[in-house]
């Protein structure tokens, strides 16, 4: 199919001797919304790392567009169109609110050290560009009052919106975000889920991963339950919920 | 007055080093004991030129910084790829093997012996042969260490560096390749401090390995932790209370031998009080914290 995004097939990673990953496949289409669950340790995370090139798979291929990602370093997986967020929130903590959002920018002209002296006005030119774009970014979010503080005095809530936001600045295709909304308020939940829910029509595609059920079977087409570093069930999320193998698991 | 002028040209190299040693040390998280050592690079590599190519002081400086690039890159395209602490002993390593070089290469850098005859050099005619010509160079050195590495600072490439120090897997996952940043800043860094190098071989007209040496390199390091890493001025006040603090020692009258001593223990016991009181340094704004450099 020519709408296929992503092709996973066939992980396998183990961290000595604890199978993380074993033998999962999957694929996705371009703008669907993936939700992946699953308990604690079921190699969710791992997934994400394996994906993102930084965790090398022992077995399997992840195939991005056709192009196979395996072994890329994490940056030009990244430049390639992926952008993450972590579990625990990671941010450039003692740099301003815009300057996050601003690093995340991927084609940046002054990121070059020739560039900055011999191409000054021109690498001025694209950094005052990228500034109106994450500027206009902040302020549809919400955060164009804070933009000047840093990162770090933001509340959680904020600084789980803001790494949202820097994946969102980083004009990527595939969004893999991990436990985007955990511990943050009700509002905040709702803000942070109706921008996931607008991604699609972006023509972006996302991957999150949510201990939160409600929160999934709201925004995603499709869900993926996994434990052991296994696809247990695979359907809509309604389908997955109530999926006795998943009971099962859970009770284990 | 030729005693402040000489103050002023010492202070304007140190200033220069600092500046440089501080775009690695505050800006990108990289602890480098390899300065003296670069800095030794561009001194010996001018004075040579000069003594037995009779090279014009300008191309034999620029040729110090050259060299210092290439050393750089090649070190830095190896031990970049490990940790920053692993960063900070590669360096120190790269230190000892440079001085080793300067003291026992007998027939190029006459070892221990030091090189003498440097000439003063001349500069589209003009030859600052005075100390006010010196000075006036070295400040011009200073100023444009200063200017640089505010440039590359405050660009994209600097907030590349800053995102490196916080946390390099975040950068490596917006899409920068981080060991390509480090690696410029270091070739950049080492370049700057070459030139340092060359001004000082050609001021003292004389170099021995005993001004390259790895205390050298610390010295420098605690300009830059004194003043305050990754500030504005910090640097450059660091390096400068550290040259004209210890003179000052001079004028207590005390015996040349006491006055030495003192100024290891004043010098010891201002660092220790520092880390103390003001970690982030005199005009800091960034900490140190315990577990290494982090934010």
């Amino acid at each position: 199919m020519t709408d296929t995004l992503l092709e996973i097939c066939g992980l396998n990673k183990s961290f000595e001797g604890v199978n993380a990953l074993c033998g999962f496949s999957c694929s996705m289409k371009r703008g669907e919304i993936l939700g992946l669950i699953g308990p604690n340790g079921a190699g969710k995370t791992t997934l994400f790392n394996v994906i993102t090139g930084f965790i090398e798979p022992e077995d399997g291929e992840v195939i991005l567009k056709g192009v196979n990602l395996t072994n890329s370093a994490p940056h030009r997986i990244a430049k390639l169109g992926v952008a993450r967020t972590f579990q625990d929130v990671r941010l450039v903590r003692q740099v301003s609110v815009v300057d996050n959002v601003l690093l995340s920018f991927r084609a940046q002209l002054g990121e070059k050290l020739g560039n900055v002296f011999f191409h000054w006005s021109k690498s001025q030119k694209c950094e005052r560009e990228n500034f109106k774009v994450a500027m206009s970014l902040l302020e549809k979010t919400g955060l164009y009052e804070e933009s000047n503080e840093l990162a770090n005095d933001l509340s959680y809530g904020q600084q789980k919106l803001l790494s949202l936001v820097c994946c969102l600045a980083a004009d990527a295709e595939i969004l893999l975000l991990d436990e985007p909304v955990a511990g943050t308020a009700p509002a905040m939940i709702e803000q942070i889920l109706s921008i996931i829910r607008d991604l699609p029509k972006q023509d972006k595609s996302v991957i999150v991963i949510e201990h939160n059920l409600e929160a999934i079977s709201r925004i995603c087409d499709r869900a993926i339950f996994m434990d052991a570093g296994a696809k247990i069930s695979e359907g809509t999320p309604e389908e997955v919920h109530n999926d006795p193998k998943i009971i099962e698991a859970y009770l284990d | 007055m030729e005693y402040v002028l000489h103050i002023i040209v010492v202070a304007g190299i140190y200033v220069g080093l600092a500046i440089a040693l501080d775009l690695l040390i505050g800006h990108t998280g990289l602890l480098s004991l390899a300065h003296a050592a670069f800095y030794g690079l561009g001194a010996y590599t001018s004075a040579l030129l000069s003594v037995y190519l009779d090279t014009p002081f300008l191309v034999s400086l620029v040729a110090g910084a050259c060299l210092a690039i290439l050393l750089s890159l090649l070190c830095g395209i190896i031990v970049l790829r490990l940790s920053a602490e692993a960063f900070a002993i590669g360096t120190f390593g790269l230190q000892m093997v440079l001085f080793s070089i300067y003291n026992n290469w007998m027939e190029m850098t006459k070892g221990p012996f030091g090189l003498k005859d440097i000439p003063r050099p001349a500069i589209l005619g003009l030859s600052p042969q005075s100390h006010l010509g010196f000075s006036i160079m070295a400040v011009a050195y200073a100023v444009v260490a200063y200017l640089i590495a505010s440039r590359a600072s405050t660009s994209p490439f600097g907030r590349v560096l800053r995102a490196i120090r916080e946390d390099e897997v975040l950068a490596w996952s917006f899409g920068k390749s981080t060991h390509r940043f480090k690696i410029t800043v270091f070739a950049l860094s080492a370049a700057l401090a070459a030139i340092g190098g060359g001004i000082y071989a050609h001021y003292v007209t004389y170099i021995d390995p005993t001004s390259f040496t790895v205390m050298e390199s610390v010295l420098v390091v605690s300009m830059v932790i004194i003043g305050g890493a990754a500030s504005r001025y910090g640097a450059a006040v660091g390096a400068v209370v550290l040259v004209v603090f210890p003179e000052l020692l001079c004028f207590l009258g005390l015996p040349g031998s006491v006055a030495a001593n003192l100024r290891q223990i004043l010098y010891g016991g201002f660092l220790v009080a520092l880390m103390i009181w003001r970690p982030q340094g005199l005009l800091g704004t960034y900490t140190f914290s315990k577990g290494g450099i982090r934010g």
